[in-house]
């Protein structure tokens, strides 16, 4: 971990932030200029109405925007110390460090130890990949559960194990960064529960930036919270409003709009 | 945590992913093969083309010179059989080719040597052979085709086509566009279940069967109603008749599929202002789906004209200039099919032919595709 | 207009209406149907029925000894065989394949083609045999009374097995279902490779600009030139300018039987540039299907954009691309016109040997008998025809049966 530590440390204890972030759709900017630095194994949340650019600025961290032909970004996102949007760098690369669970559960159609071993074998992994599925699914607090059944398929599960299934499948590759996007929003609340329990978990390891509408879950399991809404400018786009430690933010929001949002008095 | 972290301390640069571009670009060559076939087709059908109309044809004229002349004669003594020539043309002696000035007193008053040739000496008795240069004039407006004979008129080709194409979408239309609107607005999912897969095997036939109906059943068929002296062996009628049950499915499936499209709302806002059920299907849905239904007429006169099989085994073998579906008259398809089916040699008249030919069919069918892709863009959108 | 009824909207008379426009609709599908039924009926038509057999030598006066010809010997077959031909003949026999290497089935099959040479006189349709049996008996009795009149199936396991001839009565399509099958594994092996990456290339790497839409609209315009035009395009350039190819001469396969180019390879790949567009298009719509879910699960876990392809959308994607290419074969194997523009060979009893044999196919066959003047090549073209449908069944059958099992799979 020494590695990380040290370029870490030159981000003062960020694991990756953005600067200026603006994202377009097209000519709609979905997001204007935000800043924001994620602590290294801090759990963080995105919170804001719906249509802030939430998932907008959570896919920005690894380049999934990329996938959507017209999505225009710009300004700068760090991580560790590079800048991810430099012509030179390979997104392949950025996604293999920073990983994404998904708001729908999306297993592949292969086996559930496929689903485990696919990412890390086709990123080179050399060690022994049943030890590597066992102790991925471990660590995603599926095996026992699936123990028995790691050759049927992976959609045969029940959604909750599903997702547990795509975070297995993701701390699999080893990425520093796992961003989860409503992770919980296709799940009843057991599940979420379960989720919410691995999540503390994996925070030791990992930094987690999770993206919820859930006010409880965003007090419940993260350490720090960052509220979007929507300009006032009548042009709709997407704006950090607010960004601290998650009990002052609860307790003490410094903004009146933060305020409304969290007790629920917003549109 | 069981394994320990290999941490991903590389840099993020860019590495150079080999086997990666190599795909992309296999993949993209792959694309772009499509690009080659259609100019291929272009190019040659054009350069083949262009041979027909620049090149010079040689024919018999079956007049043998009279007496023998030497290279300084300008006077060929010529009989009063075979093919006469007019002024200005240009007539082949044994390789020699000569222009045709004036005829004094029955004789071919000519220049010599012309067009790179030598004046030489002819012994009597050696054919002439006139020079005959097909024109994009003549290939539109004659009305006979007989190359070999100096004609180049396509029209009855062309009129043929037109004539079992037109045929056919009488037939087509009616019948598909009917069947379409009895499928989407009327039929149980049960009864549509059931009918669209005998239209689908309709559509699968291949068109050689097809053609083996025609002659077999539908020309003796048309014979029985309309009177063996009326009704040809051969005819455009029986031809066009089985064409349109061919396209039927074509019109069929495309016009259903754009009317099943329209919204449902549309319908209850008809059925709500008191219209029945046929006026909601037919002065509601039908307009609504209007860009479909055209698109796939379109679409089927196109196969209508490329349609092969058919015309070669029921409608003819031999251009004919008429308009009475009951006669025999070779299409464009049809010749093309009965030219090639020998051993067609290279360069020969007939070969540059089927490729003029085919060029003017591949025109007329693009311009009908094209124009029913800009169709179906230009007034989707109305409805949608 | 009275002035308590501001509507006259006649409502009976619009129901009539609607109940007359319906009879309308309905009489037109019924149409349809109709029109199939008939022409499969006209196929059946031609398929069976009777037919007066003349031999040209009573068999019963080719008994040995009381021995009647079937249950002859072997040795005693081809005694009777070498009285009856002429000496040239047995000679050419011998030499195909020595009489030693033949069982005495094979010596009867010749006794039978050559010395009693059955011949087909007269032939009646299924619907006049079925119906008219009796005027029929009668008719044949009058007018060929040597003859013997049997109830004939065109489709027979002769029929199937026995090369191309000029004889109705030995005729068979074994050579031309060879020539289709070789033809259109060839189409295959070219068109799906490429056409599948083609689709792959348009779908998941093209990025929206003018060459990709350009390839784009010319893929569809393809899909629409005539089916003919791609036999002139072939012929141009498989069978004149890539001749040397074609032919095998470049590859050292020198066959003085290949007529310049026009062989089975060139019919192949005609006929594979004329499915080429149909795959792509089919197979676009089965790579669209497959949910972006898993490409952005695929991407998310750091995987390069081949990949993703190659684990995760061919395979979600395949059997829609298979069931796809298989109907694009389908029309691939009824094609007819192109490969007589090639130049299909008009008559072939041996066997295709590889790609650089010159070739017929089924549809040509067909073709081929239906022009003939005299009727009953009609009715080998009604049992070839039966064979090509037997064939498109097969294949969509095993689309139906495919798709299925990679549902269920899944
Ligand atoms: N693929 C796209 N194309 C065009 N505009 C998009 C696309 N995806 C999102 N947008 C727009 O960008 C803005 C932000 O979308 P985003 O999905 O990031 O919001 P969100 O905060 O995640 O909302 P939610 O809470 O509903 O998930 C919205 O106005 C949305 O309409
Ligand atoms: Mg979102």
């Amino acid at each position: 971990m020494s590695d990380t530590a040290q370029a870490t440390a030159s981000l003062n204890g960020a694991a990756i932030l953005s600067k200026d972030l603006s994202i377009y759709y097209g000519d709609f900017q979905a997001v204007r200029d935000v800043n924001l630095d994620i602590q290294t194994n801090r759990i963080t949340a995105i919170i804001g109405p719906s249509g802030c650019g939430k998932s907008t600025v959570l896919r920005a961290f690894n380049r999934m925007n990329e996938l959507i032909p017209s999505v225009n970004t710009k300004g700068e996102v760090l991580f560790r110390g590079e800048n991810i949007y430099a012509p030179d760098v390979d997104p392949v690369e950025v996604r293999r460090r920073i990983g994404m669970v998904f708001q729908k559960p999306n297993p592949f159609p292969k086996s559930v130890y496929e689903n485990v071993a696919w990412g890390a074998r086709i990123n080179g992994h050399k060690g022994n990949l049943d030890e590597l599925v066992h102790s991925s699914l471990k660590a995603a607090a599926l095996w026992d559960e699936v123990k028995d059944k790691l050759d049927q398929s992976g959609l045969s599960l029940s959604g909750g194990q599903q997702q547990r299934l795509c975070i297995a499948r993701t701390i699999a590759v080893r990425p520093d960064i796992i961003l989860m996007d409503e992770p919980c929003s296709a799940l009843d609340p057991i599940a979420t529960l379960r989720i919410e329990e691995l999540m503390r978990d994996l925070a030791k390891e990992f930094t987690i930036i999770i993206v919820t509408h859930n006010m409880q879950q965003a007090a419940r399991v993260s350490d720090r919270t960052a509220f979007f809404s929507l300009s006032e400018d009548g042009k709709r786009a997407g704006m950090l409003m607010e960004y601290g430690d998650t009990k002052t933010m609860f307790t003490r929001p410094e903004k009146k709009i933060t305020e409304d949002y969290i007790t629920g008095r917003f549109g | 945590m069981a394994t320990p972290r290999t941490p991903a301390t590389g840099s993020l640069k860019r590495k150079p992913r080999l086997t990666e571009l190599v795909i992309q670009s296999l993949l993209f060559l792959c694309g772009l093969l499509s690009i080659f076939v259609t100019a291929g087709i272009i190019y040659e059908l054009g350069k083949e083309s262009l041979l027909f109309f620049g090149r010079t044809q040689w024919q018999l004229t079956n007049k043998p010179i009279a007496a023998a002349i030497s290279p300084a004669d300008t006077a060929i003594e010529v009989g009063a059989v075979g093919t006469p020539a007019q002024p200005g043309d240009l007539l082949r002696i044994n390789g020699e080719i000569v222009r045709l000035v004036t005829i004094e007193n029955g004789a071919y008053v000519v220049e010599r040597g012309v067009n790179d040739t030598l004046p030489a000496a002819h012994a009597a008795g050696v054919v002439l052979e006139k020079g005959i240069d097909p024109s994009l004039a003549e290939f539109f407006t004659g009305t006979t085709w007989a190359p070999h004979a100096g004609l180049f008129g396509v029209l009855p080709l062309l009129n043929a086509t037109l004539m079992v194409s037109g045929i056919a979408i009488l037939v087509a239309l009616p019948l598909g566009l009917a069947t379409a609107i009895y499928l989407s607005e009327y039929a149980s999912p049960k009864a549509r279940n059931t009918l669209k897969p005998v239209l689908e095997v309709l559509a699968g036939v291949p068109t050689v069967v097809y053609g083996y109906f025609a002659l077999t059943f539908m020309t003796p068929l048309l014979r029985t109603i309309f009177g063996q002296d009326v009704v040809q062996i051969y005819n455009t009628a029986s031809a066009g008749i089985v064409i349109g049950i061919l396209i039927l499915p074509l019109v069929s499936t495309i016009s259903e599929d754009a009317l099943t499209a329209v919204p449902r709302s549309l319908r209850e806002a008809a059925y709500g202002l008191g219209a029945t059920r046929l006026e909601t299907a037919v002065r509601i849905v039908l307009p609504a789906a209007f860009s479909g239904i055209a698109a796939a007429v379109i679409i089927a006169i196109s196969r209508a004209i490329g349609e092969t099989m058919v015309v070669a085994l029921a409608a003819g073998a031999g251009p004919a200039f008429t308009f009475n579906p009951f006669q025999a008259a070779e299409t464009m398809t049809g010749h093309i099919v009965r030219i090639s089916g020998g051993d067609l040699s290279y360069d020969s008249l007939d070969y540059n032919s089927i490729f003029a030919i085919g060029l003017m069919l591949f025109l007329m069918t693009l311009v009908l595709n094209i124009f029913s892709q800009y169709i179906v863009r230009r007034f989707r959108e109305v409805y949608e | 207009m009275s002035t308590n009824n501001l509507h006259s909207s006649n409502l009976p008379g619009r129901h009539r209406l609607g109940r007359v426009w319906l009879v309308v609709f309905q009489v037109a599908l019924v149409v349809g149907v109709v029109a199939l039924c008939a022409l499969l009926f006209n196929i059946l038509n031609g398929s069976f029925g009777y037919v007066a057999v003349q031999d040209k030598v009573n068999p019963a006066t080719l008994a040995v000894d009381g021995v009647p010809l079937e249950e002859l010997d072997k040795d005693t077959l081809i005694q009777v065989l070498q009285a009856n031909i002429s000496a040239g003949l047995m000679a050419r026999y011998e030499f195909d394949k020595p009489f030693a290497e033949r069982d005495a089935g094979e010596v009867y099959d010749l006794i039978l083609e050559r010395v009693v040479a059955p011949e087909f006189v007269a032939q009646w349709s299924l619907y006049e045999s079925l119906t008219n049996a009796g005027e029929v008996r009668a008719t044949a009795a009058q007018e060929y009374p040597e003859a013997r009149l049997e109830f004939r199936s065109w489709l027979n396991w002769h029929f199937l097995r026995a090369p191309q001839s000029s004889y109705p009565e030995i005729a068979g399509v074994r050579t031309a279902v060879l020539g289709s099958l070789w033809t259109i594994s060839i189409a295959v092996l070219f068109a799906f490779p490429v056409g599948v990456a083609a689709a792959v290339y348009l779908q998941e790497y093209a990025p929206d600009n003018l060459i990709n839409r350009i390839i784009q609209t010319n893929i569809t315009n393809l899909a629409g030139v005539p089916s003919i035009i791609y036999g002139i395009l072939g012929l141009a350039i498989f069978v004149r300018a890539l001749g040397a190819f074609t032919s095998g001469i470049a590859f050292g396969v020198t066959d003085p039987a290949t007529a310049n180019g026009r062989t089975i390879l060139s019919a192949g790949l005609t006929l594979g540039m004329l499915v080429l567009p149909l795959i792509i298009i089919n197979a676009q719509e089965a790579i669209k299907a497959v949910p972006s879910s898993l490409r952005q699960a695929s991407y998310g876990l750091g995987a390069t954009r081949w990949e993703t392809v190659w684990h995760h959308v061919l395979p979600n994607a395949m059997a829609g691309i298979m069931t796809g290419t298989i109907l694009a074969i389908s029309r691939a194997i009824g094609e007819t016109a192109p490969l007589i523009v090639i130049g299909a060979s008009t008559f072939i009893q041996v066997d295709p040997e590889g790609p650089f044999s010159k070739f017929t196919t089924l549809p040509i066959q067909i073709y081929q008998w239906t022009a003939r003047p005299q009727s009953v090549f009609r009715n080998l073209a009604g049992g070839a025809s039966l064979v090509l449908l037997g064939l498109l069944l097969t294949m969509n059958a095993t689309a139906i049966i495919l798709r299925n099992r990679y549902r269920r799979s899944q």
